[in-house]
């Protein structure tokens, strides 16, 4: 097993299902290698818990590379644990001093109700996507990925919201628990580039109305969101968002003309 | 209609009506700080109560006081069902919350609105209301000798109750009688309480619009590298220090220089 020279306890967030309650157990992660992922640490644990004929401790991750999404855990009071810019993944044991006391929580939010233990339900996310989070691409002869021009400062500001990997930290750090970030860096990726500007507006106004559907809290621009982001995106997406959201409420209806009553 | 609706019940609808009736509430500030800098003349109130007279008396200005009685109403009313929904959206906390960068009064802001919102009860309940409803404040005669410049005042005792204001002149002397409300201010500005309450509001006035100002910009999607630095300024610089510093300085001012 495992033969670092790490001894930490964990506060860990158990709860068999949604319906039940949960509390928090400590366990012992001894002989941990700095050089181990934070996932990898509680694999460790799992391990023995597992020998021991326990009921090892659930937590979602994939890809353990920092971009699927997949991972979460609110750790020590900060989403994806205290370091700037990683994911759980991707954050490492020498993150943690040697005897330290490490708390594990779950995301809160009613929109991301617990399945068990560390594992949220984040399918929220999803149906705010399907809501409106693509580009319509009809059947036909593929074109030429580089025919339209797109100006590089729009390309970069697109791909950097793009870069936002729908693990649900923003809404975690948020203190009213708002998907702001997340829906805004989606609605920014896509309005920008050409291919998504003939559903812009239909698009932010399907998703914002998703948004509210689940349940999440409103923005109250504290910012908490772009501190905690594994993908550093940026709150100014929040602003983009709005602004699109009013114009299409505002000035960008479909028909702007009044409807006919009566005879011809 | 529905669709209306729909837009302003969303949750960036509410804060839509938040981020304009905070800001309009701003505009008030300039103009009623502007004003109120008449305290400072050492005329014994003759432009103060001119100028309460005229705002109590000119129709444009009355209209615009019911769009800002209505604008502190609705914005105390849509943080109140946006706090009940941001609480709903996370019914358990977190055990340990790390210090975060973000400021004090962005996470603040329901303290400090429910601070304000007190002390706009307490203001109005002192200044507005006893100036408009009742007949706690005397009238103050201004005599105004207009070859000299001169001005002497005196108490004034209208002949009927429904006595508002008047404006004369006689044998080249103008004869201006207006409520004292001057001497009301220098009444509860002399009580140490009140000028505690009202410093203690500024503090927290300074540190709502700190936040608040910017913030709506934000909500309103105005936000661009070009100009955002500009409303930062702004809201730190005139809306937090400024404002609330000359507000401040009003009752400090009568408590310990008029009395």
């Amino acid at each position: 097993m495992s033969n670092g020279n790490m001894n930490l306890t964990l506060k860990v967030w158990r709860q068999k299902n949604a319906q039940t309650a949960g509390k928090f157990v400590t366990y012992k992660a001894e002989s941990i290698s700095p050089d181990m992922s934070f996932l990898e640490m509680l694999d460790v644990v799992n391990e023995s818990l597992t020998l021991k004929g326990d009921e090892p401790i659930h937590f979602d991750h994939d890809c353990r590379e920092g971009i699927c999404g997949m991972c979460s855990l609110y750790i020590n009071g900060h989403p994806h644990g205290p370091k700037r810019a990683v994911t759980t993944c991707q954050l490492h044991m020498r993150s943690f001093k040697d005897g330290e006391t490490i708390t594990i929580e779950p995301w809160r939010a009613t929109a991301f109700p617990i399945v068990k233990d560390l594992a949220v339900d984040r399918s929220a996310f999803d149906r705010i996507q399907q809501a409106g989070g693509y580009v319509s691409v009809n059947t036909g002869v593929s074109t030429d990925g580089n025919a339209i021009p797109i100006p590089k400062v729009i390309a970069d500001e697109a791909f950097n919201s793009a870069t936002c990997i729908g693990c649900g930290a923003c809404v975690a750090a948020c203190k009213n628990a708002s998907a702001m970030l997340f829906v805004s860096a989606k609605i920014t990726q896509l309005g920008l580039l050409p291919q998504g500007q003939p559903e812009r507006y239909r698009r932010v106004q399907t998703m914002v109305a998703q948004m509210d559907e689940e349940g999440f809290g409103s923005c109250t621009n504290t910012g908490a969101c772009e501190a905690e982001c594994p993908k550093e995106i940026k709150l100014t997406n929040i602003a983009r968002m709005n602004n699109d959201f009013f114009s299409a409420k505002l000035f960008r209806e479909e028909s702007i003309h009044e409807e006919q009553h009566g005879g011809a | 209609m529905s669709e209306f609706k729909q837009t302003f019940n969303s949750s960036l609808g509410k804060k839509l009506i938040m981020a304009l009736t905070g800001l309009f509430l701003c505009t008030f500030i300039i103009v009623h700080v502007g004003g109120n800098l008449l305290l400072f003349s050492n005329d014994n109130g003759f432009g103060f109560n001119v100028y309460a007279n005229f705002l109590t008396h000119f129709p444009p200005i009355e209209v615009v006081a019911y769009i800002l009685y209505l604008s502190i109403l609705v914005h105390a009313l849509y943080a109140l069902i946006l706090t009940v929904k941001n609480r709903k959206a996370r019914p358990v906390g977190y055990a340990v919350q790390a210090k975060s960068d973000a400021s004090w009064s962005s996470k603040n802001m329901g303290l400090l609105g429910s601070i304000l919102f007190l002390f706009i009860v307490i203001h109005m309940g002192d200044f507005w209301f006893k100036y408009k409803y009742t007949n706690e404040v005397a009238f103050k005669e201004y005599r105004t000798d207009l070859a000299t410049g001169q001005t002497t005042e005196s108490a004034y005792t209208p002949a009927s109750a429904d006595f508002s204001h008047s404006v004369s002149v006689e044998n080249n002397v103008e004869i201006v009688r207006v409520k004292d409300l001057h001497a009301r201010v220098a009444h509860t500005f002399g009580n140490i309480w009140y000028v505690l309450i009202y410093v203690i509001a500024m503090g927290a006035l300074s540190f709502h619009l700190l936040h608040g100002f910017q913030s709506a910009f934000r909500t309103l999607g105005w936000v661009h590298r070009k100009y955002t630095p500009i409303v930062y300024a702004i809201g730190t610089w005139f809306f937090a220090v400024i404002i609330p510093l000359a507000f401040a300085a009003m009752p400090v001012y009568y408590f310990f220089c008029v009395r």
